[in-house]
């Protein structure tokens, strides 16, 4: 049962890692539409839970599949869905480094860049669109995600005062 | 080339970063490797972050592999990606375990759905930035929209939304660019 399910885990963050275009970001609607919408591993509500927990706490923003990975199979879920989601790109990233220390070649580089940016840009805003309907349930988390991201875009604020801010809001508020 | 640094001092090196990075570790990481410990010039910086940029996979986490790799070979990348990424897991694994225990509290709950709110602000901020320079160009605007309309709207899983939107895209750029 637990090792089925690490396979399962594995197998899903391991296709999602090489799926990563522009980041790890790019990946939540996949991510959400299997882990809550098929697998009901968890409910939409936890899920915009997680990613913010995993936002809040120090590293890189792949920590929302730890976090999920935890939430499924304890500590072992939790290191297997990292190394499943870190290692496939991780290992590539570094051959085409060690290879393009060698031959420094601008044009292919230049093309896929070009090409990933509007794939990233869409799957981020459906990223946040995915969150943003699971989170906002009246017109105050509403208001919140608004502005929260109208202070992300427009200014150097740092997001720990922003989470920190949406969380008061939430005790006092919600 | 500057001398090749050790395991140990890639795995120190990126532990820092990890540990401090708050929100976004690339800021961090680039006043680590550029300012202070002078192991690559802003100029070779930008280079290899737009490599990792241009491939899968956690931009930051490839920066460490990539780098690590580059300095130290197989045991330099995974010295560079562990370092990176100890400290952050193990702190989300006692969150994900404070969450199973607390996280039904009311006062808990509440601040949950406030920070969880909050969260999807800074996703779609983020978003934003990434997404508004960008779209000044047709093509750009008409993929993005599509993308974003196959991957919210239609919920197609993402195999088969970079499928259809990557050669697309790929071809569009090969022929504008120089």
């Amino acid at each position: 049962m637990s090792l089925n399910m690490l396979g399962q885990i594995a197998a899903l963050f391991g296709k999602l890692s090489l799926l990563a275009v522009g980041g790890a970001n790019s990946t939540v609607p996949e991510i959400a539409r299997i882990t809550v919408g098929e697998k009901h591993w968890l409910t939409a509500s936890q899920f915009s839970q997680f990613y913010a927990i995993a936002n809040a706490a120090p590293g890189p923003n792949v920590m929302i599949v730890t976090m999920l990975g935890a939430h499924v199979a304890g500590i072992a879920g939790g290191l297997v869905a990292t190394a499943a989601m870190v290692l496939p790109a991780g290992i590539a990233a570094a051959i085409v480094a060690c290879q393009f220390n060698k031959h420094r070649e601008a044009r292919w580089r230049h093309v896929a860049q070009a090409s990933l940016l509007p794939i990233t840009a869409g799957l981020v805003l459906a990223a946040a669109c995915v969150l943003a309907r699971q989170s906002d349930t009246g017109w105050l988390t509403a208001a919140l995600t608004l502005l929260t991201a109208l202070c992300t875009w427009r200014t150097r604020l740092h997001p720990l005062w922003l989470l920190g801010a949406g969380a008061l809001a939430g005790i006092l508020f919600l | 080339m500057p001398p090749r640094l050790t395991r140990t001092q890639l795995f120190t090196g990126f532990f820092q970063a990890g540990i401090m990075g708050f929100g976004g570790v690339l800021p961090i990481i680039r006043r680590l490797m550029v300012d202070e410990k002078c192991w690559l010039t802003q100029m070779e910086f930008n280079e290899l972050f737009s490599l990792c940029q241009s491939l899968p996979g956690a931009n930051v986490v490839n920066l460490s592999f990539a780098f690590g790799a580059r300095e130290a070979g197989i045991t330099g990348a995974a010295a560079a990606a562990l370092g990176l990424l100890c400290a952050p897991v193990c702190i989300v694994l006692g969150l994900a375990w404070l969450y199973g225990q607390y996280g039904a509290l009311p006062t808990v709950r509440h601040a949950l759905l406030g920070l969880a709110a909050t969260a999807a602000g800074l996703a779609l901020g983020s978003g934003l930035r990434i997404a508004v320079p960008i779209l000044t160009l047709p093509r750009n605007v008409l993929l993005a929209v599509a993308v974003y309309g196959l991957a919210f709207g239609l919920h197609l899983s993402l195999p088969l939304i970079v499928l259809l939107a990557l050669p697309v895209s790929l071809l569009l750029a090969w022929r504008a660019a120089p």
